[in-house]
């Protein structure tokens, strides 16, 4: 088509001097020089990720034991909510390259069609990442646990319901010996059964054993603890201690199953303390603090790529709706957004493999 | 105004016809079911095939050649890059071939030395 090679370039589409290096617009390359180095930023945390994980050895959460949980579900689903959003990213993927499609034939409705589509995918998107944090900050119902031997060990199975708490001495909250306190009646400060039930273990005022557990609430109600019993407890060692060794994730065997104690192993670790729910920046359930720094860090700055993209995105909108780029000949605009949000889906692509899978 | 050589074609102005984003389209959808199959068996076998396992270092190696492959389709096909002029090519990727792979090898096995210090 040499009749481009003629045509008169406006000024406003950058390169002064006519010619275009690489044959492209000077916001496009600009807008791929830029990714070169975000690339390479990404890549500088995956690689400190990787020497960090290294450096751990076998110590290390394992992708498959700490994501496993779907949102309104119980139960283990290994990698399935990961494996939905990295889904949802690479079809919003799809939809801006079919935006970007649709901008060169001029089809101004369908640009508006699918910019719209990757806009929506991108929202549920961030919502499914927010839904995860939250998840993993609050964390498991059973929380990680420090035996009395030493070793320190996340659980799997059920956790039995708890269903009340029976007033034993009265404190300045709740009265009425022998009355029940259930989601219904607990105060703001508790929460509810489950949260008052956690903050207590954490704060060891919970005494007992696995069916008679007794619970001190915020003010200073002393209650007995209703609860089924938990379903199928096992204890996966992460750290040796005196008595048990480190559990392989190849072999189930190896964890500390019920017939060998482990729902009085657990419990008495509960009576004293010696637990911890979620992650945060203090302390992590899921393995070495390190750890849950680089989560909130990678996965974090990814996030915060993906909202940026939004925001983009939701411009380049209104400007097609305006019809802005129809004036202007072409939507080049929609290709550059487009490139950053593919980045984004390819950083993504390395997240789900180093975080999740390996 | 007289041809010239000089100057190099603007890609701006390259739109295509219908029939062209026809086959574009069909591209894309292709790209699109290899890139969830791809997924779709990581998934797979992330669930199924457990860490410490025997099999665990060789599926380890499948993930990262997967992973090159999914971001090999991202960047060749949806961000046209393979479509664009071979300069621009490998001043992008370039600098991956070089740095990454090599940053990859000492941040991986300073790392275990570390460790092992420990």
């Amino acid at each position: 088509m040499s009749g481009h090679a003629s045509k008169e370039m406006r000024a406003n589409v950058g390169w002064d001097g006519k010619g275009s290096p690489f044959s492209v617009g000077y916001g496009k390359l600009m807008m791929w020089f830029f990714l070169v180095s975000d690339a390479l930023t990404f890549g500088g945390f995956l690689i400190a990720y990787g020497f960090t994980r290294y450096s751990y050895g076998g110590a290390w959460p394992i992708g498959e034991e700490t994501f496993d949980a779907l949102p309104f579900l119980h139960g283990s689903y290994p990698l399935a909510y990961v494996a939905l959003m990295t889904f949802i990213l690479i079809i919003s993927s799809v939809t801006i390259v079919l935006a970007v499609e649709a901008g060169h034939r001029m089809d101004r409705k369908s640009v508006t069609k699918w910019l719209f589509a990757t806009i929506v995918g991108g929202l549920i998107f961030i919502g499914s990442q927010a839904w995860e944090w939250s998840h993993f900050i609050h964390g498991t119902d059973f929380g990680r646990v420090e035996l009395s031997d030493g070793s320190i060990a996340t659980a799997k199975g059920e956790f039995g319901k708890i269903h009340n708490f029976e007033i034993v001495k009265p404190g300045a909250h709740y009265d009425g010996i022998g009355e029940l306190i259930t989601n219904e009646n607990i105060t703001k400060e508790d929460g509810d059964l489950m949260h008052a039930f956690q903050h207590a273990a954490a704060k060891r005022r919970l005494s007992g054993t696995a069916g008679a557990m007794m619970i001190t609430l915020n003010d200073g109600t002393i209650a007995k603890v209703n609860k089924d019993t938990d379903q199928g407890l096992e204890l996966i060692v992460k750290v040796a201690g005196r008595d048990h060794a480190v559990s392989s994730a190849a072999d189930e065997s190896t964890r500390i199953h019920e017939d060998e104690g482990s729902v009085a192993l657990y419990y008495e670790a509960l009576s004293k303390g010696n637990v911890v729910y979620g992650a945060n920046l203090h302390e992590n359930e899921y393995g070495p603090q390190t750890y849950g720094h680089f989560f909130f860090f990678v996965t974090g700055f990814h996030g915060f790529h993906v909202t940026i993209g939004i925001i983009l995105m939701i411009i380049v909108f209104i400007n097609v709706l305006k019809g802005t780029y129809q004036k202007r000949g072409h939507y080049e605009m929609v290709e550059k957004v487009g490139l950053y949000w593919h980045f984004v889906d390819l950083v993504w692509v390395f997240v789900f493999t180093f975080f999740y899978l390996i | 105004m007289e041809q010239r050589d000089d100057i190099i074609e603007y890609s701006l102005y390259n739109h295509h016809s219908e029939d062209e984003g026809k086959k574009i389209r069909k591209k894309i959808w292709k790209v699109t079911l290899i890139l969830s199959i791809v997924t779709l068996v990581e998934v797979f076998f992330g669930a199924m095939v457990k860490q410490d396992s025997s099999m665990w270092l060789t599926v380890k190696i499948l993930f990262i050649l997967l992973t090159i492959v999914k971001a090999g389709y991202i960047v060749m096909t949806f961000m046209h890059l393979g479509d664009e002029k071979k300069t621009l090519k490998w001043i992008v990727l370039l600098p991956y071939l070089i740095f990454i792979v090599y940053l990859i090898f000492i941040g991986l096995s300073e790392g275990a030395s570390v460790g092992a210090r420990m």
